[in-house]
């Protein structure tokens, strides 16, 4: 089982690497549209701290579903997704595999340039901390429950648009609860309430997303 | 061993087949013909448990496929009408990793020799994306060398091969055939195993053509 998720690991990484143009494009997503908030409210520096929190939780959001429809795409369309639905190794824990290094690959490099986005936008050192680890936490929940939808919309025309559809109001308690942590940082009040909820909702999810992304991709191929 | 009891197919509203009924044993091989859309894709995929079938059941030994699963699929080998391979990968990982995420390890060694029998020596390190149509058929179709497998399923397994590899294919299923495995094919080829009897299911026949 060990060695079944380490193929898979190393086959998503090198596939990745092969291609890193599709790493990048999130990554350039995620700063450009954090970056076209100063150019389109002004740079009044009070504001932008004001809005800082809720501009970046929501430029990571999307940054993490513009990724999502490559998920399974590209193992669709080659066929390499048939094999692992009938492999004789469980498919909840290859998505799961899959979920993790997409995540690696798409979520953490966001989690990584946040700080300097923050920076841009005035946040203070204590705010861009709260930041990035509510990123850490939460970015993970938005690739898991973003797997069941991708496994859902998979094949179907139009799909992209139907999986933000689907997708978007399930990432709203993350949302709030992301960017609230900051806020109320920043507002000087503590953050463990959010943290916990973030972490129950990371907790939930990894034990539920990669069997219901399972069952989504099995009946999209039926 | 493998036994299909009354088994129904529906695509939309459409009953591609139904009331199926056919066993497979170790040494047998069946050859599913019919014309195109009269289900012969959707039958393998039913068997192979990529697809629900409407009514009926599909049998291992006595007991249903849907409920062995991970026991069943150890035995099974599936190649579908897609290459199920990766073109950023070359030839060799391609059938590595295939191998393990269908839960058979393949040493390294194993697959050079896989990829040379199979008449790809000297184009194991280049990605499968440079490959032709008929190489890549042919790394697919590797696995099959390597596989411990007991029932093969083969969807179309000779299309785009040229004549040397068809002739190759065929005695690899030879091979499987006296070594008491099972294989179910579609083509629309003709093909020949020496000494082995070709169990033809037909399917669409009761159907009137329109």
């Amino acid at each position: 089982m060990i060695s079944v998720l380490r193929w898979l690991v190393w086959r998503e990484f090198t596939l990745a690497l092969r291609r890193k143009a599709e790493i990048l494009t999130t990554l350039l997503f995620f700063v450009i549209v954090v970056s076209l908030f100063p150019l389109g409210i002004g740079p009044e520096i009070n504001t932008l701290r004001e809005i800082a929190p809720g501009v970046l939780w929501v430029a990571a959001l999307l940054a993490s579903m513009l990724s999502l429809n490559r998920l399974f795409a590209d193992d669709f369309i080659d066929g390499t997704l048939e094999q692992l639905i009938i492999s004789s190794q469980p498919l909840a824990l290859l998505v799961f595999g899959k979920i993790v290094t997409h995540w690696s690959l798409t979520g953490l490099p966001l989690v990584l340039i946040s700080p300097i986005l923050g920076m841009q936008l005035g946040m203070d050192g204590d705010s861009i901390v709260v930041l990035m680890l509510t990123l850490l936490v939460g970015t993970p929940v938005l690739s898991l429950i973003g797997a069941v939808g991708a496994g859902l919309t998979l094949g179907v025309r139009g799909g992209g648009v139907l999986l933000s559809l689907i997708i978007l109001p399930l990432y709203v308690p993350v949302l709030i609860f992301g960017a609230g942590a900051v806020e109320s940082v920043q507002a000087g009040l503590g953050a463990e309430a959010h943290f916990s909820l973030l972490g129950a909702f990371l907790i939930g999810s990894l034990i539920l997303a990669p069997v219901g992304a399972a069952a989504a991709l099995r009946i999209s191929l039926d | 061993m493998l036994k299909s009891v009354e088994l129904t197919c529906e695509r939309g509203d459409r009953t591609l087949f139904s009331g199926l009924n056919f066993s497979i044993e170790p040494g047998e091989l069946i050859h599913v013909k019919g014309h195109n859309g009269s289900g012969k894709t959707s039958l393998l995929r039913i068997l192979s448990g990529l697809m629900l079938q409407a009514e009926g059941d599909v049998l291992w030994g006595t007991e249903n496929i849907r409920k062995l699963r991970d026991e069943y699929q150890k035995n099974l080998l599936y190649i579908g009408h897609l290459p199920g391979i990766k073109g950023d990968l070359t030839a060799l990982e391609n059938l590595q990793v295939n191998n393990a995420l269908s839960g058979n390890v393949v040493e390294e060694d194993q697959a050079w020799q896989a990829l040379g029998k199979i008449g790809l020596r000297g184009r194991e390190d280049l990605p499968a994306r440079v490959l032709s149509q008929g190489q890549q058929r042919r790394v697919a179709l590797s696995q099959m060398l390597v596989s411990k497998a007991k029932l093969w399923i083969l969807d179309e397994p000779f299309t785009a091969l040229d004549v040397k590899a068809v002739a190759m294919l065929q005695s690899v299923l030879e091979e499987h055939i006296n070594g008491n495995g099972m294989i179910i094919l579609t083509t629309h080829q003709d093909f020949a195993v020496n000494n082995i009897e070709v169990r033809e299911l037909h399917l669409g026949l009761s159907e009137k053509d329109v």
